[in-house]
């Protein structure tokens, strides 16, 4: 099969709450290729989680459509949809918080296997005994309880046991940011092999961009909900085109105590999503906001092959 | 930037010596050493920068230099001479309570990771800074209020005459912070400590906040001791760096040549482990391997060491903080000099 594994297109979540309506994610559209992972970046409250949990439909998207490997899943029944989740799963920042702490790890990790009725006892064994190898913990880690284990081998454990039902597609929410670097460095490379040797797409949703341009070959930056730019992550990381991006990108601080500062501070917080600015959602602080920005919202400019950003004054500011 | 970095420092400079700090949790064999032998220096109008990963000692350290360690807490010897703002130097680690409420603010103050969990959600921002000009200065309420708004003025919260009076949770984390940073600074004090005061903000909102300390630094001419895990931060804000492993400093360094001459393999391995600026699409990062072991089981000699790739037998005899070279200091048998990292 040929063609991205995963097609979304005018995804949007809506919120209604006693205080309003929330915008978490508006009018969205993006492909996954096979075998490829797909970074998210934004700020907190952007919409990273929502965007990832309605992919997977663990929330019902408001709108738009959600293709996976060619089939809309926003439109499939309860059991279609049981199927299916075997094909996709997620990892959560700390995997052990979100699972039952009286089941030991072997348990844990043979859950899905359990629930879809694969394999026999021994069967399952030895696919738990591969599956933690895999992950870099060794078999006879299966029979000791998670609180045991430290953040990166809970992580490990988090990722064989979305392993286990052999999905195509893993969502990663903020996988690593608990993690100290030393840890975190090794995930990230775990993750790496498991995408070249099992073939994985993955969406990886970090508030690091730094840790997504190692990891991603896409990036898709949202903020307040909307998409601001989507591209090859060596477009974005550095032929940025759009000013948020560029922004975001200047206030990580680089450990090189020669690297020159010349930051572009974005002055203010996010405005609220329960009243996004008209227009242009970035443009209250928008170093380069004109008049022209307050009235509807950015269309997507192709800059170059799947680069495109969302910035109505693209061609002025930086010649695309 | 780089000139002052590279200032001279003569003994008189020093505001806070650390010498052989060591600290620990629980009674008799249940005892943990959360902090072995820990010593560092910072010179005044500087910034030393504390960096470790997590369960360190970076906070413990702070705490203990506050006298606020939990009563499960214990400084089991070493000296904290700190040189008061009228030149005399007090040894922390034998400080009383009272010794100590007069020292807060005006001496040291602290500013912690979590703004929502130190400030009281039932008083206004202005009351709660205002409290801590009460504890030093005898002000009417009229000119106590008046600085408040100038120190929230100086932190640049837009609107300072009318947000005195807003309550915590009408402000943003970044607001909140800014508000932390008032209070820490309105008794002006000579030693500012920092523990992670930028970890739990958007990077945009970190980027504002490191850019108003370093100018209120200046503007202040305070000594900051600046707690972190991320080396980012580090090369942007210190004058000097101190990494810690697992309770003790490894390394201690100007911060240029830290990152120009790494000397302890910890921290070779912990800039190894940063995705950073110049990585082609294929280069890898190299990790540490496995990982920190708890406090109870740290092998006898280098903590490090079942994590070294240059670990021998010799690690197993106790090692210390040794200069290596004029003002760099390293916890390591061997000297790795020079050589890139
Ligand atoms: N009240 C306490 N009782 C027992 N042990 C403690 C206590 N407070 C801290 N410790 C231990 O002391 C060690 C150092 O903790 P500390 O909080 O200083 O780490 P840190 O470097 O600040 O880490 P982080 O980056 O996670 O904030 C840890 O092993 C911790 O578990
Ligand atoms: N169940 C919910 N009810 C109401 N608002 C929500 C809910 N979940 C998320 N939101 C809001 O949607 C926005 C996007 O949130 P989220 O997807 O969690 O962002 P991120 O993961 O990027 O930090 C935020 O404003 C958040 O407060
Ligand atoms: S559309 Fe206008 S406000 Fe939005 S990013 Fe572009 S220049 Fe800025
Ligand atoms: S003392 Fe030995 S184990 Fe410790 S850092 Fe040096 S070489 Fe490595
Ligand atoms: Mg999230
Ligand atoms: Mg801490």
């Amino acid at each position: 099969m040929t063609g991205p594994l995963l097609q979304v297109r005018n995804l949007t979540k809506r919120f209604h709450t006693p205080a309003g309506t929330v915008h978490a994610v508006e009018d969205v559209s993006f492909d996954i290729p096979r075998g490829s992972i797909m970074g998210l970046v934004g700020e907190s409250g952007s919409g990273k989680t929502t965007l990832g949990r309605a992919l997977l439909r663990l929330i019902q998207p408001t709108s738009g459509q959600i293709r996976f490997d060619g089939t809309d899943i926003a439109a499939l029944g309860a059991e279609e949809m049981r199927q299916m989740r075997r094909r996709m799963q997620i990892i959560f920042q700390d995997p052990m918080s979100s699972l039952n702490p009286r089941l030991k790890v072997g348990d844990l990790i043979a859950e899905g296997l359990r629930a879809f009725g694969i394999g026999s006892r021994t069967d399952r064994r030895d696919r738990v005994a591969a599956l933690l190898e895999e992950v870099g913990l060794s078999a006879d880690h299966m029979n000791r309880w998670p609180h045991a284990f430290s953040g990166g081998q809970r992580q490990r454990i988090g990722i064989a046991r979305a392993l286990a039902l052999e999905p195509e597609f893993i969502v990663a929410d903020e996988s690593v940011s608990a993690l100290d670097v030393s840890i975190q460095a090794q995930v990230l490379n775990l993750l790496l092999e498991l995408r070249d040797r099992r073939n994985l797409t993955m969406l990886f949703i970090a508030h690091d961009l730094s840790v997504v341009n190692y990891l991603c070959d896409r990036v898709a930056v949202l903020y307040l909900g909307r998409m601001m730019e989507i591209g090859p992550t060596d477009r974005v990381h550095r032929a940025s085109a759009h000013p948020y991006t560029r922004a975001l990108t200047s206030a990580i601080p680089q450990p090189d105590p020669r690297a020159a500062r010349n930051r572009q501070l974005l002055q203010g917080d996010i405005p609220s999503p329960l009243a996004p600015p008209s227009g242009c959602v970035f443009r209250t602080r928008c170093p380069h906001a004109a008049p022209g920005c307050e009235a509807g919202a950015p269309q997507a400019r192709t800059i170059s092959a799947h680069h495109q950003s969302y910035c109505k004054r693209t061609e002025e500011l930086y010649g695309h | 930037m780089t000139g002052h970095r590279e200032a001279m420092r003569t003994p008189g400079d020093t505001i806070l010596s650390v010498e052989g700090l060591s600290v620990g949790f629980g009674r008799g064999t249940a005892r943990v050493a959360a902090l072995r032998d820990v010593s560092f220096t910072l010179g005044r109008g500087r910034t030393l920068a504390l960096v470790g990963e997590s369960g360190s000692g970076k906070s413990v350290t702070s705490l203990a230099l506050m006298g606020l360690l939990p009563p499960s807490g214990r400084i089991l010897s070493g000296r904290l001479d700190f040189r008061t703002p009228d030149g005399r130097v007090t040894d922390l680690a034998r400080l009383d309570g009272a010794g100590f409420r007069a020292l807060r603010g005006p001496g040291i103050s602290m500013i912690f990771q979590e703004p929502m969990s130190s400030l009281n959600p039932l008083f206004t921002i202005g009351d709660q800074i205002g409290e801590m000009l009460l504890l030093h200065q005898d002000l009417r309420a009229a000119e106590r209020r008046r600085r408040v708004i100038e120190m929230l003025e100086l932190v640049e919260i837009p609107g300072a005459a009318a947000r005195v009076d807003a309550y915590p949770h009408e402000l943003s984390g970044g607001m909140r912070q800014r508000v932390m940073i008032a209070m820490g600074l309105i008794c002006r004090p000579a030693l500012l400590i920092a523990d992670e005061p930028t970890t739990a903000l958007d990077v945009t909102i970190q980027a504002q906040i490191l850019d108003l300390m370093r100018r209120l630094q200046k503007e202040l001419g305070m000594s900051i001791l600046f707690i972190t895990h991320d080396m980012g931060v580090v090369a942007e804000m210190a004058d000097d760096v101190a990494v810690m492993y697992a309770g003790a400093v490894v390394e201690q360094a100007g911060v240029l040549d830290l990152f120009d001459r790494t000397r302890h393999p910890y921290t070779r391995g912990l800039l190894a482990s940063i995705p950073r600026e110049g990585l082609g699409p294929d280069d890898r990062l190299v990790p540490i391997p496995g990982s920190v072991p708890p406090l109870s089981a740290l092998p006898p000699g280098c903590a490090f060491a079942p994590r070294c790739p240059h670990a021998r037998p010799a690690c197993r005899e106790p090692v210390s903080l040794e200069p290596k070279a004029p003002g760099h200091l390293s916890a390591c048998i061997f000297d790795f000099a020079g050589e890139a990292a």
